[in-house]
């Protein structure tokens, strides 16, 4: 019987050929959890062991508040440093894990257990990336292993072609408007189709990303060429190979999504499936954009965003914070020119972290404020405020809104040859 | 008493990110549905259900949102379904997930959950609804989670939960 993506990297990882249905237990290749989920860790695990299973294939980014914004957070923070230090882990400042996790240690194949719900962004990779809790991770911490169920898998076959103004974000705000919240509850998302083909890493993970969103274990873009080319990218080519489904693999359902005719989409508050074309809510007043996170907030979406800025003036009524996903990211930004643009267009340039997303730092919304923002939720008080209103957006249409100060299609001020 | 939620109950509005930077469990059962329901953490008494829709425990890990519900004392949450990770993070907790047809039920309602026939009894109506509770679920609530499981058994026990 042939076996999807999934299914055969779980069995590389059980020693012993699993299929959709089985409960095994599984080899980690890398365990991450962050400044909180990892504060969270601690206690559990010293119940259980004295010892990590394996230094090496432990990271600990400090990236939900750091530098500290409080001393619950400076309290927080210094437990997972004397943790670290005893058990010689490392701990890294220099964005969100994520990002950290796609530019320097995921490699196709690879199983990894992240004490993070985006978790499932470096399946972009082609890699197997699934997200838990505190409890999970410090059972992964004194083992190295965790138990899985091996899930249904769903196939997404994207295809058409992407029209102007239409980008990954696009298209997976479309895709959360068709299934809804909990469609792929328990289940994994791999994608096909001639569009995530063509589709460079960085924008395969906007995709696997907001997949999260979907209710999924994860989500995966076989590796190809495309994913050697990010990987000589961030200087390890050598980390590629090729992977993929067997031609007879089986699926629990197979979706074909035509991109032909999308517009720019956002999802309105206060969920991701509240999908509304830009066209149709042109003209809604906006006090802030967030350009930043681990969904759009790499170079490619940074260089949108000057595209659409050239030779304009920004709406003078709003705010504007751009946070880069990663210090990569913010010296390559440095490199091109972008960081000195930006800083002339009046924008708050934050240093690289989950920033303004989640609300505890770096952009913070006051009551009944609105905000457009390239990140991956919209619940109430999710930014801040309970009542603050959140519409999730390409970095496009976040571009083009801090232009006007209320939301704005970007096609009109996109050049024809920036494409997504 | 049955505290009635509706589809979506996102972690954000368990435990908010503002709030959610202690280790502390008293603390965390202090903030559960700080800004949602803030009169939830004051009123709360040990063995009351939270009844809700579809998806509860959607959004972020954040195992907190389990730590802080848990700590109120409520005996289970009862809900259509659940969200993947906080499905995990409260078999890991002990803290028991009843998946059932919540609606109808009120606050007043008198429940009880008879597990050896996956049934939750709503006396007040005279009638039973059909649940899922899957024995890995009820195995790590008996054992008071998965690391209490773990200490008293040894690590190489994970191995044996996969069996069940």
């Amino acid at each position: 019987m042939g076996q999807n993506l999934p299914e055969k990297i779980f069995s590389a990882h059980c020693g012993r050929e699993v299929h959709t249905g089985d409960t095994v237990i599984a080899e980690l290749d890398l365990v991450m959890a962050h400044d909180t989920t990892g504060a969270w860790a601690i206690d559990p695990f010293r119940e259980i062991a004295d010892k990590v299973f394996d230094p090496e294939r432990i990271v600990f980014p400090f990236d939900h508040a750091f530098p500290a914004p409080s001393v619950a957070m400076a309290h927080l923070q210094k437990k997972v440093r004397t943790f670290a230090k005893e058990q010689g882990i490392r701990i890294r400042t220099d964005g969100v894990c994520h990002q950290l996790l796609a530019e320097e240690y995921v490699k196709p194949s690879m199983l990894v257990l992240g004490a993070d719900s985006h978790t499932p962004t470096s399946g972009g990779l082609g890699a197997l990336t699934i997200g838990v809790g505190s409890t999970d991770a410090a059972v992964a911490l004194a083992t190295g292993k965790n138990w899985f169920r091996v899930p249904e898998v769903i196939r997404i076959v994207i295809e058409g072609e992407m029209p102007h103004g239409v980008f990954a974000k696009d298209v997976i705000l479309h895709i959360a408007g068709m299934l809804g919240t909990e469609y792929s509850a328990y289940k994994i998302i791999e994608f096909a189709g001639p569009v995530v083909e063509q589709w460079s890493v960085p924008e395969r993970m906007t995709l696997t990303n907001m997949c999260a969103e979907l209710g999924a274990k994860t989500a995966i873009v076989p590796s190809d060429e495309r994913t050697r080319e990010y990987l000589a990218s961030q200087g390890r080519e050598d980390d590629w190979e090729a992977n993929g489904p067997d031609p007879d693999a089986e699926y629990a359902e197979t979706i074909v999504v035509d991109v032909s005719d999308l517009v720019p989409t956002v999802a309105q508050p206060h969920d991701i499936d509240q999908e509304a074309k830009v066209e149709d809510i042109e003209g809604r007043p906006v006090d802030q954009v967030f350009i930043g996170s681990c969904t759009n907030g790499r170079i490619e979406d940074l260089r949108v965003v000057r595209s659409i800025w050239e030779g304009r003036e920004l709406n003078r009524d709003i705010r504007v914070v751009i946070t880069p996903a990663s210090r990569r990211v913010y010296l390559q930004a440095l490199e091109e020119g972008l960081v000195e643009f930006f800083m002339k267009k009046g924008v708050s340039l934050t240093n690289p972290g989950c920033g303004a997303c989640l609300g505890r730092q770096g952009g913070v919304l006051d009551d009944e404020e609105v905000c457009v923002a390239t990140s991956n939720r919209n619940f109430p008080g999710r930014m801040g405020s309970p009542t603050a209103e959140i519409y999730l957006a390409s970095p496009a249409t976040a571009a083009a809104t801090a232009l006007r100060g209320v939301i704005t299609d970007p096609r009109p001020y996109l050049p024809q040859a920036v494409e997504g | 008493m049955n505290w009635i939620f509706p589809d979506n109950i996102n972690t954000d509005l368990i435990t908010p990110g503002r709030y959610n930077q202690t280790t502390d469990p008293k603390e965390l059962a202090k903030i559960c549905f700080i800004e949602y329901r803030p009169e939830f953490a004051k009123q709360v008494k040990p063995g009351d259900f939270v009844v809700a829709g579809r998806n509860f425990g959607c959004g972020s890990s954040r195992e907190t949102a389990v730590t802080s519900l848990k700590h109120t004392g409520i005996e289970a949450i009862v809900a259509k379904s659940f969200a993947r990770i906080f499905y995990r993070n409260c078999m890991n907790q002990g803290l028991l997930l009843v998946i059932g047809d919540t609606d109808g039920i009120t606050p007043e309602d008198e429940l009880e959950l008879d597990i050896d026939r996956q049934k939750l009894v709503v006396k007040t109506q005279g009638r039973e609804i059909d649940v899922l509770l899957p024995r890995m679920m009820l195995k790590l609530r008996d054992e008071g989670g998965i690391v209490e499981y773990l200490k008293r058994h040894g690590l190489g026990a994970l191995e044996e939960l996969a069996k069940l």
